[in-house]
């Protein structure tokens, strides 16, 4: 039961962060259209460090 | 014209040649029969496609009279047990999973349960269970059986071979490359310039360009085999990414410099106090952090992937009574269609992000610091912006 709140928590949490980065970097895109392919690689790489955390307590939490 | 038709029957009766034994090998046994608990029958369906099996079952129905028939191949087994090593095909457990067929092999007794190879005490005739539902008297071998997912490795790393040798090859005859060759050039020109060179430095990348290719191809074919109806699970296999991630630690491990384990042991630019501290915390980073989190992502995401397919799927069986027979099996086929689509995507992302964060561990650590720091007053160095840069990644 409590690792399952845990799970929503997490998961509310990564989305947060998910929504920050891609929110973030549409922004970025938008000014700067030529920096398109840099900003995409970073957001990127960010999104699967944020994933790979969530996805590790995900993981200890089951 | 002609020669697209050739080409493709070709690769038709390959496919076929590969595929058609499945039909040797279908088997009588007794089914319970009566009245199945649908959900729990889905649910146990779903933990069966995850695990790795010891056999490779392509689809099972039980018939008119009762009777479970199964189709597919049986694969070898080959265990360490206490009396040496014993080998038998897995169609001798008869499928069964729960370890009431018991195996006799040279006075060693073995049973199957799920999934997982049990050699029984010498006295035993059948397992006994305690209240958690693990066998007392037995224990777990050391099992080198040609499970399904070892089938799905050797079938890629046999395609790649055969692929990127014949792709080496037509370089030394044509300026371009011809048939599936053409597919797999950009992709390995996109893995050299766009992954490998910018993340690890110009410097270093070609030494490094080898392995970054393979792993990239090996998990971007081994996601899609993992699409296809043969039920492949291997990229959600913990032991498979687990086995990547320690090939890209001991890597950059390997190649660290000297100033990647100055920053690592000894990091410039923070007070003495701290410098033990931070060692520790660099220490776990480098040794257990980054290659965690390279294998759990990519385990967790197939798996998942795989999991939400299936419970899609499972919509035709859970939601008959509500929807109807062809409104259940509609929104089955709409929504795991659509996510099957968005799982080709994460397959090529998942590759690209394990080549990508593997190329960035090595490039970090063979990066040269070809600048000086500056010092303060006292003699201290003090940090800029590019040490800075690196505590963030």
């Amino acid at each position: 039961m409590y690792n399952l709140i845990g799970g929503g928590l997490i998961v509310i949490g990564a989305g947060i962060g998910l929504g920050q980065i891609g929110g973030k970097a549409m922004e970025g895109i938008a000014r700067q259209p030529e920096a398109t392919g840099k900003i995409q690689t970073a957001m990127i790489i960010i999104a699967a460090l944020l994933e790979g955390l969530a996805f590790g307590a995900l993981f200890l939490a089951k | 014209m002609m020669k697209i038709f050739q080409q493709s029957f070709k690769s038709l009766a390959l496919v076929l040649l590969v595929f058609l034994p499945t039909s040797i090998f279908a088997l009588n046994e007794g089914g319970d029969g009566g009245q199945v608990d649908t959900k729990n029958e889905v649910d146990a369906y779903i933990q069966h496609h995850i695990q790795d099996s010891h056999d490779f079952s392509l689809f099972s129905y039980t018939n008119d009279e009762g009777e479970r028939k199964h189709f597919g191949f049986p694969l070898p087994v080959i265990v360490w047990s206490s009396e040496g090593l014993r080998t038998f095909m897995s169609s001798e457990f008869h499928h069964n999973d729960d370890g009431h067929v018991i195996v006799e092999k040279d006075g060693v007794k073995f049973a199957k349960i799920h999934s997982k190879i049990y050699e029984l005490d010498a006295n035993a005739s059948a397992v006994s269970f305690d209240a958690d539902h693990h066998a007392t008297n037995g224990h777990k071998v050391l099992d080198l059986s040609i499970t399904k997912s070892v089938i799905g490795v050797l079938f890629i790393g046999l395609l790649m071979l055969f692929s990127f040798s014949k792709l080496a090859k037509q370089y030394k005859t044509k300026k371009i490359p011809t048939g599936f060759g053409r597919v797999l050039e950009p992709l390995v020109l996109y893995v050299r310039d766009e992954i490998a060179r910018p993340n690890v430095g110009e410097k270093h990348y070609r030494r490094f360009t080898g392995y970054l290719l393979t792993v990239f191809f090996f998990i971007w074919f081994l996601n899609l085999l993992g699409l296809t109806p043969f039920g492949f699970n291997v990229t959600g296999q913990l032991a498979v990414t687990a086995c990547l991630a320690i090939f890209t630690l001991i890597i950059y491990t390997v190649s660290g410099n000297k100033d990647y384990w100055m920053h690592i042991l000894w990091m410039p630019g923070v007070p003495v106090l701290i410098r033990p501290v931070l060692a520790i915390i660099e220490l776990a980073g480098a040794l257990i952090i980054k290659p965690f989190s390279l294998l759990v992502r990519l385990f967790a995401n197939i798996s998942a992937g795989h999991i939400v397919v299936m419970s899609l799927i499972a919509i035709m069986y859970n939601l008959r009574e509500s929807f109807g027979i062809v409104g259940s099996t509609s929104l089955a086929l709409v929504l795991s269609f659509f996510i099957t689509l968005i799982e080709v995507l994460v397959a090529f992302l998942q590759a690209y992000i394990f080549t990508m964060l593997s190329a960035l561990f090595i490039g970090m650590a063979v990066a040269e610091h070809d600048h000086e720091h500056e010092h303060d007053d006292h003699g201290h160095e003090v940090p800029d912006a590019q040490d800075v840069r690196g505590d963030f990644i």
